[in-house]
């Protein structure tokens, strides 16, 4: 299979080829590994962009290619930090308060350190006690698991009710916005037990880890540059044959293929599973680079920012959903950063940290009329280019 | 049901908002057999065609499919595709944003579900069964072209070709010979006179000239029921059929 399937996808290996080297610039001009020049924040802002351009990939295959248009993604990915974050909270908290009670005269029961445990992480929402599904928090393996596995299930269940009374279109985003809104109102409430709108935080300390962040920093970097790797050739490997034929016959007209003899619905269900757990993955290597999640991160707009990044990178091909989650991004960090310098007009003041939404607005209206093959249709003017 | 019957409907009605699209209607087709279904607008072609492969559920009335009779009411359009029933519509559907060989393997008849379907990898012999469906319907040297790039007559031929490429025991055919020209349609007819050797086909046609040249039994339908049954010559020859149909 592989064989065959790379040959027919050449972008797979610029693509990899490319990654590859981003990485190792990266690597060397790196604090932690390198010469320097490059800022620790500035590294992890590259790492993150990469989960970006991952958790894009996942939209474009099931927008993109299937004609899903959900707008709840960022809900699985949200999920995915929260896994990940859980354990990092227990077991860094465990391996602080097992130090402060060891000071003391008497040994601590593990009781007197699981309540230790429970008050400092729970005391924000006023309580001590681990909730119920703090259960595997302690296991990194299974909280691992769950990683893939909650938002895996979350997007199983939501699929089946929707495909399976043949929700569709505009419909189906509204409903994909629904369970987003609902899911990040839900985590919002203090006795959600995932602390409310204070989320897991610092999560950028690894557990019984002693190296500095100029090191992590990097090591994030490589895990989510393998994982934007693996997630294209997947990706590229999904749509490469006959299930990419089918998905797209889904895009352009759903009821044919349902005449052809594919069921249709557990096409989608797989396909929107799958994107749900690549989602959650790029968001399990995001927030520890972040340090933070809360609530307000799955709010509604984020999925619909993730929308306008397929849209304008450009969607129905892999590599436009990662130049639109990377260049958008990293824009947006730049002007909402405070990086870009205000214009004074005498008259007003135009702040970007205003007026970039207006652009990004105007620029997904001005990609959706003008250009829908996004940034990735300049690539068709180039081949076009050479034939002629 | 009798040994040589494919499809049985018998006695079904449906009505949208109160108004009876299908009325008492029952119809046979043998596994090898020709038929050509004519009717004027709103008689029920469609409303038909889309009882049988399972897009409206009718009010009453029962169909049966195959030896084992069993009933496709109770069934999906994917499963009575799986079944055995391909349908081709009217206005062509092709998915053009795929090439002609893509178009073909999609169809072509194998397992359906998505695990199998996910590592399918086509073989020589699907290549070749995809070359010799595309030489039979006329597109051998069009195989790699994009499906949107084809003439109108050249998309009915492709979906005509996804159709065979289903295997499937019926066909129903929705006028096919609209929009082609005098040659294309000759082609058309030729075709579908040789698969209806070895299939059921159900051609509904608004063209006389083309049933003509079918030369086929005939089921003529008016206001949801069957008006007339027989050779093209005894239908129009019949005072009812030329008072709705062919006396406008």
């Amino acid at each position: 299979m592989s064989r065959s399937f790379i040959a027919k996808n050449p972008s797979v290996l610029v693509f990899l080829a490319g990654l590859a080297l981003f990485t190792l610039l990266v690597t060397v001009f790196s604090e932690g590994f390198g010469v320097g020049g490059l800022s620790t924040s500035f590294v992890k802002t590259l790492g993150k962009t990469l989960c970006l351009c991952l958790v894009a990939i996942a939209m474009d295959l099931i927008w993109g290619y299937c004609g899903i248009l959900s707008l709840g993604h960022f809900a699985f990915f949200g999920l995915g930090g929260y896994m990940v974050g859980m354990w990092l909270m227990y077991a860094r908290t465990e391996i602080i308060v097992e130090g402060a009670l060891a000071q003391g005269a008497i040994p601590p029961t593990s009781q007197e350190v699981i309540d230790g445990i429970g008050t400092q992480i729970f005391g924000v929402v006023g309580s001590s006690e681990f909730p119920s599904i703090w259960a595997f928090s302690d296991s990194l393996i299974l909280q691992l698991m769950m990683v893939v596995l909650v938002p895996g299930l979350l997007a199983l269940i939501f699929g089946w009710l929707a495909f399976r009374s043949r929700v569709t279109g505009v419909y189906l985003s509204i409903l994909t916005q629904a369970m987003t809104l609902a899911l990040a109102l839900y985590l919002f409430q203090n006795d959600s037990g995932l602390r409310g709108n204070n989320g897991l935080s610092g999560l950028q300390n690894l557990p019984g880890v002693s190296a500095s962040q100029d090191v992590v920093s990097i090591w994030f970097l490589w895990a989510s540059a393998f994982a934007l790797g693996a997630g294209y050739v997947l990706a590229a490997f999904v749509v490469s044959g006959k299930f990419g034929s089918v998905i797209r016959g889904i895009r352009d007209n759903e009821a044919r293929v349902r005449f052809l003899g594919y069921p249709v619905e557990s096409f989608k269900l797989m396909l929107f599973t799958l994107t749900a757990m690549i989602a959650a993955i790029a968001g399990a290597l995001y927030y520890p680079q972040a340090g933070i999640i809360n609530p307000a991160e799955i709010a509604p707009i984020a999925s619909i920012y993730l929308a306008v990044w397929v849209a304008i990178g450009g969607r129905g091909r892999l590599y436009g959903a990662v130049l639109g989650a990377a260049f958008v991004s990293l824009v947006s960090t730049w002007f909402t950063g405070g990086q870009a310098p205000d214009i004074n007009l005498g008259f007003y003041t135009i702040q970007w940290v205003d007026w970039w939404q207006v652009i990004l607005g105007l620029s997904f209206v001005f990609v959706t009329l003008y250009a829908p093959k996004g940034i990735g249709g300049l690539f068709d003017l180039i081949k076009t280019g050479e034939k002629s | 049901m009798s040994m040589n019957t494919l499809l049985e409907v018998s006695g079904v009605s449906v009505s949208f908002d109160g108004f009876k699209a299908i009325n008492n209607l029952s119809f046979q087709i043998a596994p090898a057999e020709l038929r050509a279904v004519i009717g004027p607008n709103g008689a029920g072609k469609t409303t038909f065609m889309d009882i049988v492969t399972g897009k409206t559920k009718p009010d009453e009335g029962r169909v049966l499919w195959g030896e084992k009779s069993i009933s496709l009411l109770s069934m999906n359009e994917a499963a009575i595709a799986r079944a055995g029933v391909g349908r081709k519509f009217q206005k062509p559907t092709v998915f053009e944003d795929q090439t002609v060989s893509e178009n073909l393997m999609m169809a072509l008849s194998a397992d359906r579900g998505w695990w199998s379907v996910l590592w399918f990898r086509p073989k020589a012999e699907n290549r070749d069964r995809v070359a010799e469906l595309a030489e039979e319907v006329g597109l051998l040297d069009q195989l790699p072209r994009l499906a949107g790039e084809l003439s109108h007559g050249q998309k009915q031929w492709l979906e005509i070709g996804m159709l065979l490429a289903q295997e499937p025991r019926l066909l129903l055919v929705d006028e096919p010979a609209a929009g082609m020209t005098p040659e294309e349609r000759e082609h058309t007819t030729d075709l579908l006179v040789e698969v209806a050797k070895t299939r059921a086909v159900v051609v509904v046609e608004h063209d006389m000239e083309f049933v003509r040249r079918l030369n086929c039994k005939v089921t003529v339908l008016h206001e949801g029921s069957v008006l007339a049954e027989g050779g093209l010559d005894h239908v129009t020859a019949d005072p009812q059929v030329i008072d709705v149909y062919l006396g406008r």
